[in-house]
Parts: C-alpha cells; sequence; structure tokens
C-alpha cells in the first residue's frame, strides 16, 4: 500500500510578504531619531590671534560666580542684558562684547548671558579666560 | 432601457507592487538612520532661546562634561589636559568639524574655560553649546 502524499507545489508563501516588511519599515521609522543637536553657535579665535582693540569699542561683561552680571561697570539682571547691549550697538556698530566669568560661575548662567547677546544680534562676541 | 455598460472598470488597487514600495521606504530608513553611537555622561543641558541646529551629524564630534567635572568624548574619560590631543586628530581627519559641547548646567566655568583654551590649540574653532529649548 503507497502512502499518498498530500504535498502539493512547492512555491513561497509571498502573500504576508508586504506585512513582514511593514513590520521591519515600521521597526525601523521608531528606532530612527531625529532629534538634531541643537545650541548655541560661536566661533572661536584661532590662537596666537589676538588683537589690539580701541577701550571704546570694548564693552566688559562680567558674570560673577552666582550668575550676577556686571555690564560695562553697571549691575544689570540677566534678562535685561538684551535690550541694553543692543542699544549699545546701535550707538557703535563696532562694539565688541567681551564676557568673562568667574572660575566658580555655573554653565547656566554663561549660556544665558550669551544667549541674550545673540538675541541682541550681537555677533562680535569675545570670551575671555575666566578668573 | 436598461443601460449596458460596456466598460467594466476594474476598481481594485493593484497590491502586486506593495512589497517592493514598502521595501524601498524601507531601505531608505535604514540607510537613513544613524543608531546612537556613544551614551556619554548623564548630564542636564541648560536652556537657550536663541538656538541653532546642528547642520551635519556626520561632521560633528560631542564633548560631554558632567557636573562633577569629568569629561568624556566617545565614552571615554580624559582630563583637560589630554582633550587638546584628541580633539587635534579629529579636526586633522576632519576640517569641517563642529565640536558640540554637552556640558551640564551646573558645570563650573574653570573646565569649560580651559576646554576652550585647549579646543583653540587643537585649532577645532567651530564650538556649539548644546542647549535645550527653552519654553517663554
Amino acid at each position: 500500500m503507497a502512502v499518498k502524499r498530500r504535498i502539493k507545489g512547492g512555491e513561497i508563501p509571498t502573500s504576508s510578504m508586504a506585512d513582514i516588511a511593514f513590520l521591519l519599515l515600521i521597526f525601523f521609522l521608531v528606532t530612527t531619531t531625529i532629534d538634531m543637536d541643537k545650541g548655541l553657535g560661536i566661533i572661536l579665535p584661532a590662537e596666537g590671534q589676538e588683537m589690539e582693540i580701541k577701550k571704546k569699542n570694548i564693552l566688559n561683561c562680567l558674570i560673577n560666580s552666582s550668575g550676577q552680571v556686571l555690564l560695562g561697570g553697571d549691575p544689570t539682571p540677566v534678562s535685561e542684558i538684551n535690550k541694553v547691549v543692543r542699544r549699545k550697538i546701535k550707538e557703535n556698530d563696532k562694539l565688541i562684547i567681551s564676557v568673562k566669568a568667574h572660575n566658580k560661575t555655573p554653565y547656566k548662567s554663561y549660556v544665558s548671558v550669551i544667549d541674550q547677546l545673540k538675541m541682541a544680534n550681537a555677533t562680535r562676541i569675545s570670551i575671555a579666560d575666566s578668573e | 432601457m436598461a443601460f449596458n455598460r460596456k466598460t467594466q472598470l476594474d476598481t481594485e488597487i493593484p497590491t502586486a507592487s506593495m512589497p517592493d514600495i514598502i521595501f524601498m521606504l524601507l531601505i531608505f530608513f535604514m540607510v537613513t538612520t544613524v543608531l546612537r553611537e556613544y551614551s556619554g555622561l548623564p548630564i542636564e543641558l541648560p536652556r537657550a532661546k536663541r538656538i541653532e541646529k546642528l547642520k551635519s551629524k556626520r561632521h560633528t564630534s560631542h564633548i560631554w562634561v558632567s557636573k562633577d567635572g569629568l569629561i568624556s568624548i566617545e565614552d571615554k574619560l580624559y582630563d583637560v589636559a589630554s582633550v587638546r590631543h584628541v580633539m587635534y586628530e579629529k579636526r586633522v581627519s576632519d576640517p569641517q568639524l563642529t565640536v558640540s559641547l554637552k556640558a551640564d548646567e551646573s558645570a563650573k566655568m574653570k573646565l569649560i574655560s580651559g576646554l576652550h583654551v585647549e579646543l583653540r590649540k587643537a585649532d577645532a574653532l567651530k564650538l556649539n553649546y548644546s542647549t535645550k529649548t527653552a519654553v517663554d
């Protein structure tokens, strides 16, 4: 007595192919991180490029260890820097803002000062070594 | 008299090319996916308003600075003085290099300032202070 084989053709089922591809697609869609790095861009001066600048073209911006700011000799709240700098740049477009922070100043205060200067459209920002 | 429609429109959407389309999308996402390479240090980024996006991930190198003063580049810890050599190597292999500084908001300026000096010496001048978007 011969055993009857029930197996017919030998084709791979392709109907579920789209589903499998979809699943892979969704996996890559989910794992793709589109979160771009963002932040405050700044260009450091090249080594040995120090130059002399007239005193009237410099606006000193000092930050103390508790984050308080002395802008050109006057204590200024951080949120006001934007307006003050904007006004001073209007008076003198060659103005360079020199930011100098205390050694113990938290990075947060420094970033918010740089942010304020960016808001005032100050392009000439100089970063002095902290003391 | 009943109208006898001659055009027997096939109303089904052809699904035969569906896997091809899906595969194409899949390949697109596979190619554009950049898996996160380095985990960095646990930090709380400061917030700022006037932020700009970094143009290319391929030309970006990250420096992590934790609040305890640890410096990590590509998951290796360095001290301030050796940052110069690491960044110089990177700068030579990629002239378009932008350094993204991911520093904790309570990191001290002494360290950041030291990094500025090192980066200047390494000629890696394009710097970006990584921040989160501030909400008004």
